[in-house]
């Protein structure tokens, strides 16, 4: 039994802090929020140097070989510095999908061009509804000879408007059962009949609205099995779901400990502000929050690392995870008060991720219904 | 990063598959089998006083298996952690509540505490007793001094070899089963509370001992004790004259740890799984209603944080990590969430859910009515849940304490 990473995953997450530290300022996690692509290329280059963007793909396709702990470790200091840009379209949801169902060629080609940082790809999954389920999905490809036509709006897809390709998940056939019928295809953004809006979001995420108007795609730029992309779907859903409950344990921690050193400095009634019993069991609930949300993360990255059935234990990360990291958030505001409710505070940076992410890839209530679900087998 | 631990016998080795193996044999040979029926059917509180459950826990002493990592001279069985962990779940299959300072096979509060401040000779005295199944009762709670507990008021005083005793106790559970007190008394009262304690060990057979029931709402006995002019050797001091306290500290500390490791509450969130699926209201699973599926699918999660932070201090412990604020931690959340499983658990059984055991139609053997009865007490018993969040913000993050202010003590 082993609580923590090891000596070689320590190392590589101080480097990433000390990298994020210097390279990610929180001036420059403003200027992506009010930035129009939200991507700083300068930063992107270099993570792609360091071998960050192929972590978790094999060598063979660029990447560094890495598993789901490491994942997590990078993710922890991506959550702690709020980075900015494409990691969680391109890698986790574009990335990870082609590895999971693309063809040898395919991956070849678009892993090493992700490693590399040379494309940005994203995920067309959510519609108008917002549901990660099957049967939400309603966009339709119909063949026509060598090709499909895609029809339908996909909502709330992280930066396809400066993506290169867009995955867009699409209906090939009603079956009876939702998960039956769904194909994934590669689509070039620039395609004729797609329209991408941006959307206004409270933490700065590009999220887009795309719209696809009888978009043609070449029978070949199909991922994976005709109607049968969900397995590899859900796959994908359930490593980018681990990788953001680290990223949520790293923002939380680090929220933690602002909050902690302000209740240090901070003198009411003549005593600091963390003499008072009442502030300190704010602290206490933090990290307990934060524990459990990291261990909880922890168990089902090290299960789905050793390819153990793990998804009882995400949906628990998730659903415990995702809530966890607002109350720590809301916490914070507390203990900061007047000068924390500013824009030029840190603290809302993550109070606004924390409810974004709590949202995103199934909230406290549809993971506890998964849950519910797994122990009723 | 591993958490092999959590299914029992999955990840075994060889070596320790054949132990297991070994261990099981072993407890189906020396159980009496009416035991694990009771235990199967008394449900909480467990009743760890029970004769049968003693005579168990004897039987373990004397293979060395209630302080299994313990060196052979103590009284151990030199055993690895790892084998103690195997005998661990093992035993906690049965579904065996063994008594409190047994419950997690290190000699509760007194084996760790002697071990770390006691002289060689003691260690000699009191170590192979405690191997052996010797049963101490804690003796801090005064009617004056719970989570305050510095301000106790028992008075010891030096009269040539002994001291002399006198004073009151309460809340000593299974004292009047016990061989021994693990005492906390007054032997300096002319300094600030803190530095005028002393720890000693009680013989409960010594005169001028006299001892109270006490009923508690969940139907457990606890006791109130007297000390008329008890006379206790001074060689049955652990640690020097007046510094009590800070080995006080660190045996709460221990103690926090052991609390939060109860099996109840998983135990119960099964159960109700169970009840849930297998009962049906107005015409439907219960298991079908999305209100209970929400609310089981929470507790399940908060169960299994439990089951984490719990591996987390063995884990620690057995890394040689210093496990500090982890068993507040623990504690709080072990007395939390027992407590949010026993609401919500009532909330689902409904109007049948005040049905005591007994009652004809009570569900689930009445475990979640007692437990919602029970469970009251965990979250200040062995420390409040307030104290608790304290030291861990003031350890964890280095928060300052709270300023005390300077009272000078009661004569």
């Amino acid at each position: 039994m082993n609580f923590d990473f090891n000596d070689e995953q320590k190392m590589f997450k101080q480097g990433a802090r000390d990298f994020f530290e210097k390279e990610c300022p929180k001036s420059l996690v403003r200027q992506m929020a009010a930035d129009e692509k939200g991507n700083p290329p300068e930063l992107w280059k270099k993570m792609a140097q360091l071998g960050w963007l192929g972590l978790v793909f094999p060598e063979r396709y660029g990447g560094s070989g890495g598993n789901m702990i490491d994942l997590v470790a990078l993710e922890e200091e991506m959550g702690r510095a709020c980075l900015p840009g494409t990691f969680f379209s391109t890698v986790l949801l574009g990335g990870l999908f082609i590895l999971n169902s693309g063809s040898e060629e395919q991956k070849k080609d678009l892993l090493t061009k992700v490693a590399k940082g040379e494309i940005i790809l994203t995920l067309a999954l959510t519609e108008l509804s917002g549901s990660y389920a099957a049967g939400a999905v309603e966009t339709t490809a119909v063949s026509n000879k060598d090709e499909y036509i895609i029809n339908g709006t996909k909502l709330y897809v992280p930066d396809a408007h400066i993506a290169d390709y867009i995955i867009c998940i699409a209906r090939t056939k009603k079956e009876n059962n939702p998960e039956d019928g769904i194909t994934a295809f590669l689509v070039d953004r620039k395609s004729a009949g797609i329209s991408c809006t941006l959307l206004k979001t409270i933490a700065g995420d590009k999220l887009c609205e795309v719209v696809f108007n009888n978009v043609k795609v070449a029978r070949k730029n199909i991922i994976g099995k005709l109607d049968q992309a969900w397995s590899a779907l859900e796959q994908t859903l359930q490593q980018a779901t681990i990788a953001r409950c680290a990223e949520s344990v790293g923002g939380a921690q680090k929220v933690l400990e602002m909050a902690a050193d302000h209740t240090k400095q901070r003198i009411v009634f003549d005593r600091p502000l963390g003499s008072f019993p009442v502030i300190q069991h704010y602290i206490a609930n933090m990290i307990m929050d934060i524990d459990g949300s990291r261990f909880l993360t922890y168990e089902a990255a090290w299960r789905l690392s050793e390819k153990m059935p793990c998804a009882k234990e995400i949906a628990m990360a998730k659903a415990w995870t995702s809530e966890a990291y607002r109350r720590v958030t809301a916490n914070g505001h507390e203990i900061y008060g007047g000068i924390g409710f500013t824009v030029e505070s840190d603290i809302h940076l993550y109070f606004r991720r924390a409810k974004a992410w709590e949202v995103t890839l199934g909230d406290g209530n549809v993971q506890r219904e998964v849950l519910a679900k797994e122990l009723g087998k | 990063m591993d958490f092999k631990e959590y299914s029992i016998g999955e990840f075994d080795t060889e070596e320790q598959k054949k132990f297991r193996q070994e261990v099981r044999e072993w407890i189906d040979k020396n159980i009496d089998p009416r035991l694990t029926q009771t235990a199967e059917e008394r449900g909480l509180p467990p009743d760890t006083d029970g004769d049968l459950t003693k005579a168990f826990g004897r039987k373990l002493a004397a293979k060395g298996w209630l302080v299994p990592e313990w060196p052979k001279e103590y009284g151990g069985a030199g055993l690895t952690a790892d084998q103690r962990y195997i005998i661990n779940q093992e035993v906690a299959a049965r579904n065996i509540e063994l008594p409190g300072h047994w419950s997690n096979f290190q000699g509760g509060v007194p084996g760790p505490t002697l071990m770390r401040f006691a002289t060689e000779e003691q260690k000699k005295e009191w170590l192979p007793k405690i191997a052996a199944g010797a049963l101490f009762s804690l003796g801090y709670t005064e009617p004056n001094a719970g989570t305050d507990l510095a301000s106790l008021q028992m008075r010891a005083v030096s009269d040539g070899d002994d001291y002399v005793i006198n004073g009151q106790k309460m809340f000593s559970s299974g004292v009047d089963k016990a061989d021994y007190h693990w005492l906390l008394v007054r032997t300096n009262p002319n300094v600030p509370k803190h530095r005028g304690i002393s720890l000693l060990i009680a013989d409960l057979k010594s005169s001028g001992i006299t001892i109270q029931e006490m009923h508690t709402i969940s139907g457990m006995k606890t006791h109130e004790i007297f000390y008329d002019n008890v006379r206790i050797p001074k060689k049955n001091r652990i640690g020097p004259e007046d510094g009590g306290w800070g080995i006080t500290r660190e045996a709460l500390s221990l103690e926090r740890a052991s609390v939060g490791s109860s099996p109840w509450a998983p135990k119960i969130v099964e159960e109700l799984i169970k009840y849930a699926k297998e009962t049906k209201r107005n015409g439907k699973s219960l298991y079908e209603d999305p209100l209970v599926r929400q609310s089981l699918a929470e507790l399940t999660i908060e169960v299994n944080i439990l089951r984490l932070f719990n591996h987390r201090i063995n884990w620690m412990v057995d890394s040689g990590l210093n496990p500090a604020w982890t068993g507040a931690a623990s504690k709080i959340w072990e007395a939390e969430t027992s407590q949010k499983v026993a609401n919500q658990g009532m909330q689902i059984l409904g109007m049948a859910c005040q049905l005591e055991p007994g009652s004809k139609g009570v569900p689930i053997k009445g475990r979640v009515e007692l437990g919602y009865r029970e469970t009251v007490v965990r979250s200040f018993g062995g420390g409040s849940d307030e104290m608790m969040r304290s030291v861990i913000a003031t350890i964890a993050m280095g928060l300052p304490r709270e300023p005390q202010m300077v009272m000078p003590v009661k004569k």
